[in-house]
This record gives C-alpha cells, sequence and structure tokens, in this order.
C-alpha cells in the first residue's frame, strides 16, 4: 500500500445521536479511526452497530435528526465536523464520494444515465457539453460496462442490478475523489455480481490511490479485500487492526463469535453421510414451469428439473435471481400447477390436487418465507399468527390449541412473553422463529424454506441455522432450503442442486458438488464465496447431521 | 435472545418509545394539537346537538313569535329570527340531527355498498373484476350532483331519499380505494402464507385482507363525512332534501339567502355551521391517516 504520512482520513472521538421525540439518543460513541491513502478499511457490524451512522458522519449526510455530538472528522488535514452543508457540498463528490447501498434505488428513474453521471461533473466545475459526453462515456467505459455509448443514453430500469451499482460507482469516482465510503455497495447483488464489483472498486483504487471505507456486514467480503478491520458493536469499536491480524487471532469475544457465525469465514464440518435405503420424502421428476408473457409468448422458468430428497435431509436448491429456483420451490408448495413433469411428496401428486386436496396437503409441506417482515400480519399477535393454521382443519379445543401454541414457540425458542406481541415489537430474529413455528405447528413432513436466513444478521443467522438442524434432529423434518449463498449451503446441506437460467446444471451431495462440480458455472458460484482469502478462522462450528428417520 | 436481536430490539425499542419523564409542560403545550381538538369539539357540540337540543336552546324551531320576524342576533336571539319569526340558532341546533342523520345514512350506503364492491372485485379479480370496476368507473364519469339528482326524482323527495342518493354518489369512491388496498395487501406475503397453512378463501379475506385493507378506508369515511353533510345541504338547497318547514341546514340558508340585503346572518349562520362540520371532519380524517401511516 503506498500509506502516506498523513492519513485521508482521521475520525477522532466521535459521538453521532439522534433525536426521537424529545429524546437522544448516541448511537456512535467514541469512534476513532484513521484512513490511508490507497488503504481499504472496511467498517464491519450487524444491524445497528452505528456503522452506517459512521459512514453517514464522514460524508455529512446524517438523517435529519441526527446530529454529530463532538468528535473530529480530519479530511485531508481539515476539520470537517462543523462544517455548513453548503461548504460541504463542495467536498462532496470531488473530494469523498459515497456508493450508496441500494442500486435499484440510487438512480433517478427519469433521466439517463448519461445525464446523471455529466451531472456530477457538471456541477463541479465548468466542462464543455462535448468534453463531459466524451468523458461520461470514458467513465462507463472504465467501469466495465459494456456498450458505454448506448449504456449512456438508457434508462436506469433498462440496466441490471450490476450495472446500475457499475453507474453508481462510475459517479463515484468521476471527480477521483481522495476518499470512497462504499455502503454496503454489494449487498444486493448476486454473488458472482459482488464478486465483480468488489474487484472493480479493488482495481480502481490500485489505479488512483484512492482509500476506500467499505461499510459490511459480511465478514468475508471484509476479510478478502480491506488492509484494515474495524469491529462495531452498539455503536463502540470491539476492535481494528490489521484484516489478517484481526482474522488470525481476534481479541474481542465479540470479534471471533462474529467469526465462529459467518458461515463463509468457518471450514465447515461434512455432514454424516446419508446412509442408503431412506425413503424419499420428496421426488421431482422433469419439473417443467412456463409463464405466459403480456405479449403472447410463453417464457420457460423452469426447465427439466428433476431431484429426489430422502426423509429427514436437507436439500440445498441454489442459484442467483432469475435461476427459477423460486419457481421451483412454489411448485412444490402447491402455489403453481407445474406445466409439466410430476411433484411427489408422500401420497399426494402435487400437480393433479383439487382445491380441497390442496388443503389436507397443505398440513404435509410448509413454506417458511424470507422476509420475516413481509410475512406476518402486522395486525395479529404472534399468538394468533401462530394458532391460524390449527383453525383450517378439524376443530382444536382453545385449551388444546394454547397448549400447542406454548409448545411450538418453546420448541423454537419463543419467551412466552412474546405471545401476545404484535410483530413489529419483534427483532428479526425472533420473527423468523414465529415464521418457523407457524410452518412446524401443523406437524409437516416437509418445510420448505425460501432463503429463510438471508435477511438476518450473521449471528441470528447462525442461531436460526442451530435452530433448523436441531429440529430436523428431533422432528425428523425434511427440508428444502432455497438459497444463493453456497457457504450456507456448505454448512447445512446434504444434497444440492445448483440452477441457472431455469436449467439444472448441478445435482448430487454437497460433497461431490463443492470438490468436483461439473459444470462452469457452479465452480464459478463456489469461487464468488467471499472470505476464500482466509479458509479458516481456526473456529470452526460444530456440525450438523441428518435427522433420524420417523 | 443474543446480542444481535437485542440491537434489534434497541431500534424497536427506540422508536415505539413514548417520551415519559423528560417531556416538561412546555413541550406538551407547544405540541398540542390544537386544530385538531378543535375539531373534535366542533363535532362532539354537533353531535350533542343532535341528541339534546333541549340543553342549547328553549325556543320552537318551527313555531314563530308573531311580530318577532327578521329580528337581528340579540341576546334573546343569540343568531337572530327569520321571516316567520322563528329563532335562528334554535333551527340550527334542531336541524343538525337531520343533516347529520341524513349524513350518516349516505355515508352508510357508500361505505358498505363500495366496500363491499371493492372487496370482492379486489379478491376474486378476473372477468368479474373487470365487469365491477367498469361499472364503477360510469358511476364516477356521470357528474355528482347530476347523478344524485336523477337518483332523487326516480325515488321521490325525502330526507332518507336524499341521503340514498347522496350515497350513491360515494359508492365509487369507497369501491376504488377499497379494491386497490385489497389488491396491496392481497399480494403480501403472509397473505399467501395463510392460504399456505390451509386458509381458505373466505378465512384468509376476512382475518387477514379485510383488517389490513381497512385503515385508510376508516380516513376516508371520515372525509366522506363532511363531503356528504355538503351535498345534503346542497340538495335541500336545491329543494329536493327535506321538504320546509324541517329545519335542515341547507334549507336554512336557501330561505335565507331572499334577504341576504337585510338579514345576511340567515344565511351566514347555517353556512358557517357547514363549513366548520365539513372542515372538522376533513381534520380529523386527516389525523386517522397520519397515526395510521405511522402504525403501519
Amino acid at each position: 500500500m503506498s500509506a502516506s504520512d498523513k492519513p485521508v482520513l482521521e475520525v477522532r472521538d466521535l459521538n453521532v445521536s439522534y433525536s426521537q421525540r424529545d429524546i437522544r439518543s448516541t448511537v456512535v460513541h467514541g469512534v476513532s479511526f484513521s484512513v490511508n491513502a490507497g488503504e481499504v478499511v472496511a467498517l464491519v457490524g450487524e444491524s445497528g452497530s452505528g456503522k452506517t451512522s459512521t459512514a453517514q458522519a464522514v460524508i455529512g449526510l446524517l438523517a435529519e435528526n441526527g446530529r454529530i455530538e463532538s468528535g473530529a472528522i480530519v479530511l485531508n488535514g481539515e476539520d470537517i465536523s462543523r462544517w455548513s452543508n453548503a461548504r460541504l457540498r463542495n467536498i462532496r463528490g470531488a473530494v469523498v464520494s459515497l456508493v450508496p447501498q441500494d442500486p435499484g434505488n440510487s438512480l433517478n428513474p427519469v433521466a439517463t444515465i448519461g445525464e446523471q453521471v455529466r451531472e456530477i461533473l457538471s456541477i463541479h466545475g465548468r466542462i464543455s457539453r462535448r468534453e463531459a459526453d466524451r468523458r461520461v462515456i470514458e467513465l462507463l467505459t472504465h467501469v466495465g460496462l459494456s456498450e458505454p455509448e448506448l449504456r449512456a443514453k438508457q434508462y436506469p430500469h433498462e440496466l441490471s442490478g450490476g450495472m446500475k451499482q457499475r453507474v453508481l460507482i462510475a459517479i463515484a469516482i468521476a471527480l477521483r475523489p481522495a476518499l470512497i465510503i462504499a455502503d454496503e455497495p454489494t449487498s444486493a447483488l448476486d454473488v458472482t455480481v459482488q464478486r465483480r464489483i468488489l474487484d472493480l472498486i479493488d482495481d480502481l483504487r490500485r489505479q488512483y490511490g484512492t482509500a476506500v471505507l467499505l461499510v459490511t456486514h459480511d465478514l468475508g467480503v471484509a476479510a478478502d479485500r480491506s488492509d484494515k478491520i474495524i469491529v462495531l458493536q452498539g455503536g463502540r469499536i470491539q476492535e481494528q487492526g490489521k484484516t489478517a491480524d484481526v482474522l488470525a487471532a481476534p481479541q474481542s469475544a465479540y470479534t471471533r463469535k462474529l467469526l465462529s457465525d459467518a458461515p463463509s469465514l468457518a471450514a465447515a464440518k461434512p455432514r454424516a453421510p446419508i446412509e442408503p435405503g431412506r425413503p424419499a420424502a420428496l421426488t421431482i421428476s422433469n419439473l417443467v414451469q412456463d409463464f405466459n408473457l403480456p405479449s403472447g409468448k410463453t417464457f420457460r422458468a423452469v426447465d427439466d428439473i428433476s431431484f429426489t430428497v430422502p426423509r429427514g435431509t436437507t436439500h440445498a436448491v441454489v442459484g442467483e435471481s432469475g435461476s427459477g429456483k423460486t419457481t421451483t420451490i412454489r411448485a412444490i408448495a402447491g402455489f403453481q400447477k407445474p406445466t409439466g413433469g410430476q411433484i411427489r411428496i408422500g401420497d399426494f401428486d402435487v400437480g393433479s390436487l383439487n382445491s380441497k386436496d390442496l388443503r389436507q396437503f397443505r398440513r404435509k409441506v410448509q413454506l417458511v418465507y424470507q422476509n420475516p417482515w413481509a410475512s406476518l400480519d402486522p395486525r395479529q399477535t404472534v399468538r394468533a399468527i401462530i394458532e391460524e393454521p390449527l383453525l383450517n382443519f378439524e376443530p382444536v379445543a382453545r385449551e388444546e390449541r394454547d397448549r400447542r401454541v406454548a409448545a411450538i414457540a418453546d420448541r423454537v425458542g419463543l419467551p412466552t412473553t412474546l405471545l401476545s406481541r404484535l410483530p413489529h415489537a419483534l427483532s428479526g430474529g425472533q420473527r423468523q422463529r414465529v415464521a418457523i413455528a407457524r410452518a412446524l405447528v401443523l406437524e409437516p413432513e416437509v418445510v420448505v424454506l425460501d432463503e429463510a436466513v438471508s435477511a438476518l444478521d450473521v449471528t441470528v443467522q447462525a442461531q436460526i441455522l442451530d435452530l433448523l438442524a436441531e429440529l430436523q434432529r428431533d422432528l425428523g423434518l425434511t427440508y428444502v432450503f432455497v438459497s444463493h449463498d453456497l457457504a450456507v449451503v456448505r454448512q447445512i446441506a446434504d444434497t444440492v442442486s445448483v440452477l441457472h437460467n431455469g436449467r439444472q446444471v448441478d445435482y448430487g451431495t454437497v460433497e461431490q458438488v463443492f470438490s468436483a462440480a461439473s459444470s462452469d458455472y457452479t465452480r464459478e458460484l463456489i469461487d464468488a464465496i467471499p472470505g476464500a482469502k482466509f479458509p479458516h478462522a481456526d473456529i470452526s462450528r460444530h456440525a450438523f447431521s441428518a435427522g433420524p428417520l420417523s | 435472545m443474543t446480542t444481535a436481536d437485542t440491537f434489534s430490539d434497541l431500534d424497536t425499542g427506540k422508536r415505539s418509545k413514548r417520551a415519559g419523564t423528560s417531556r416538561s409542560l412546555a413541550s406538551i403545550l407547544l405540541n398540542f394539537p390544537y386544530g385538531l381538538a378543535l375539531a373534535w369539539l366542533v363535532i362532539a357540540t354537533v353531535l350533542l346537538w343532535t341528541l339534546v337540543p333541549g340543553l342549547f336552546t328553549a325556543y320552537d324551531p318551527l313555531q314563530g313569535v308573531p311580530g318577532g320576524q327578521l329580528k337581528a342576533p340579540s341576546a334573546a336571539h343569540l343568531l337572530g329570527t327569520d321571516s316567520l319569526g322563528r329563532d335562528l340558532f334554535s333551527r340550527i341546533v334542531h336541524g343538525a340531527v337531520h343533516s347529520l342523520s341524513g349524513a350518516i345514512a349516505a355515508v352508510g350506503v357508500g361505505l358498505v355498498v363500495g366496500t363491499g364492491l371493492g372487496l370482492f372485485a379486489g379478491s376474486v379479480r378476473g372477468r368479474v373484476d373487470e365487469i365491477i370496476m367498469r361499472f364503477v368507473d360510469v358511476l364516477l364519469s356521470i357528474p355528482t350532483l347530476l347523478l344524485s339528482l336523477s337518483i332523487i326524482i326516480l325515488l321521490g323527495f325525502g330526507t332518507i331519499n336524499a341521503a340514498i342518493a347522496v350515497g350513491a354518489t360515494a359508492i365509487a369512491g369507497f369501491a376504488r380505494l377499497m379494491r386497490s388496498e385489497v389488491v396491496r395487501v392481497r399480494n403480501a406475503e403472509f397473505v399467501e402464507a395463510a392460504f399456505g397453512s390451509g386458509g381458505t378463501f373466505g378465512k384468509v379475506l376476512w382475518r387477514h385482507i379485510l383488517p389490513n385493507s381497512l385503515t385508510s378506508v376508516v380516513a376516508y369515511t371520515a372525509v366522506q363525512f363532511g363531503w356528504a353533510i355538503l351535498q345534503i345541504s346542497t340538495l335541500g338547497f336545491l329543494g329536493y332534501g327535506a321538504p320546509p318547514p324541517t329545519p335542515e341546514w341547507g334549507l336554512l340558508i336557501a330561505e335565507g339567502r331572499n334577504y341576504l340585503a337585510t338579514a345576511w346572518w340567515l344565511t351566514a349562520a347555517p353556512g358557517l355551521v357547514v363549513v366548520a362540520v365539513v372542515l372538522s371532519a376533513n381534520r380529523i380524517s386527516q389525523s386517522i391517516g397520519k397515526t395510521n401511516g405511522r402504525s403501519a
């Protein structure tokens, strides 16, 4: 690294607070760190750790009710923490710039890409139209967009998520700032796209010597890409130091916990192999699903997929957005009639069920959704949510219902006191536990988990995965686990299908697929798992074995 | 739970925490929603007028005092008297029951029929939805006054018929709003989850779709209430509402307009009462919309 003597950014004893009505609560407590030129510093923490607030304070973009209480933010030798907005505006983009989190919402939908990149050039200095156009094309080429002339004339909705993030990076680097703040730049992207975007940021840093403050919740990403790592918890720095040092010998207990919970860093112990001869809980043969497009054509979302899941085991369906994995599991859960092929679960042939049989079938197969914020009715108490499936079938006496709700809540680790609360008073992990309890209260045989841990913080994710493994062991459940995160899959699945553009490109046991993938695409996916630079932090998680036959 | 769970707990806790002890008297006075309190006061007063009009005025609303015609407001007659010597304040107080019950009946018709249509259309979708919503479009395309006048001519004059006529014009608005809410809620994951746990269509509709769709409909109902009072008064003014000598507010305005030059209070007073009630209803509706927005 070309570290000069004077750091680009130095934050000293920063305190940030937010006001809620009449209360001010401090969310960043005495945070100090520095970023040198050409260095990538990762700010790592879970939601609520104050990492985003810290980053926003640096660029002077705290929310309206936020305030820097004390401390100094020294950018290129000048303390900007007390600057007015008008003064800050002169340095935003020119000296420090931001790559925002969500590429979908961060571009103006009614302006072309070219206009939006040109805007940053014209704000910070007079530049002729022709010169600006030339620079725009140059920048778009630089961030690796194909056909930059065409892209400059397109609108954001015509670009994919990864392309939009490239445009945002082009805007961020347009004026060659000394510091780029990247706030979760790849969280919303597929893993292979994520890798390319991070490579791009890396290349640009090397070329221009720009410093990067990388805000991320993903320790794997931080491990791969940063020189220094700062671990935040509850607005306080738990630990900071050279990335290699922190990962090799974490000093704080919290960092150790984060490391052991991060699926991409923990060395996965292989699960015990499935003994042959287990009866199949779920068999899918040659599943095909077409959708009618408004244009009158049909779109084949799923093309000839087959797999078998033995009872009490976990089958993972892996793929990126648009790969057909959601379509597959919706067909399994009986929300769509397949166009072709057969899905057999127990005695049911899912494709040929009438609406009456379909309801009986629901007792056997339950779906847990990705987003615990959307899958629970905001107006019902936790008790009512968990109880609801019991009301849909033959009447169960009230006391019996209460008993079963309490039992299942206890089983998934929900304290009884939470039963009378509404979902908005629960944390993400608790909500997902409620969703799991609702799925299990009917005692199903197959549980389909649609990215069930993707929206959760890593320690919560680890707890939910532990819970799922425990439930499988005790109740003999069969899981179909949909995920884009191969690191998680390696940890909990027995068999795996890799989908790409609706086709099954790989199928086999996790061992087989991870060690000898048959398709290039699968190998690319495996390579893109972040954290490869540090294959195992020396703390490894205990492995799970398949559940018993019941 | 563990660390991470506690964080998010903190987060939600912060949001829902009410400023308790630290809130000073000054900030209570400063933040008190005076406008909203006034709006509730107006509505409460008018409701009391309908329930116990005798408490507010001793005069008979229908029986005039001979020789006391067109008196200016005074201590004896707060708002003066009309051309037949009847106390205007008494007529306004006693008229509240006609205007209010008319408005409630009208909103009731619009609410029940409109939300029913919207709920059905939004949850069934497909061709039925198309037919219902095109019918609603037709209703929307007819000017409201023209529509209510035609209905009154079909049904005949009278307070109830006027209410039905006004209610019919409100159906379209309720149906559109309800349908859009239902469509929004229907696509929510928790609704699919409810079907996924074996719920029948009717059960899911009743347990999830209806309660989650109603919030903005309730706010809209309050707006419609004010608007219905205005419409009923309009019909009364035009002579299509309650027949004289009923002290209906629109009729009061109409009767007073002949004396605008000499006794302006005869039109101004009932007019201002209508304005106050309509504005209050709007203000209350706004506050309902806001709290719902916050809790959602």
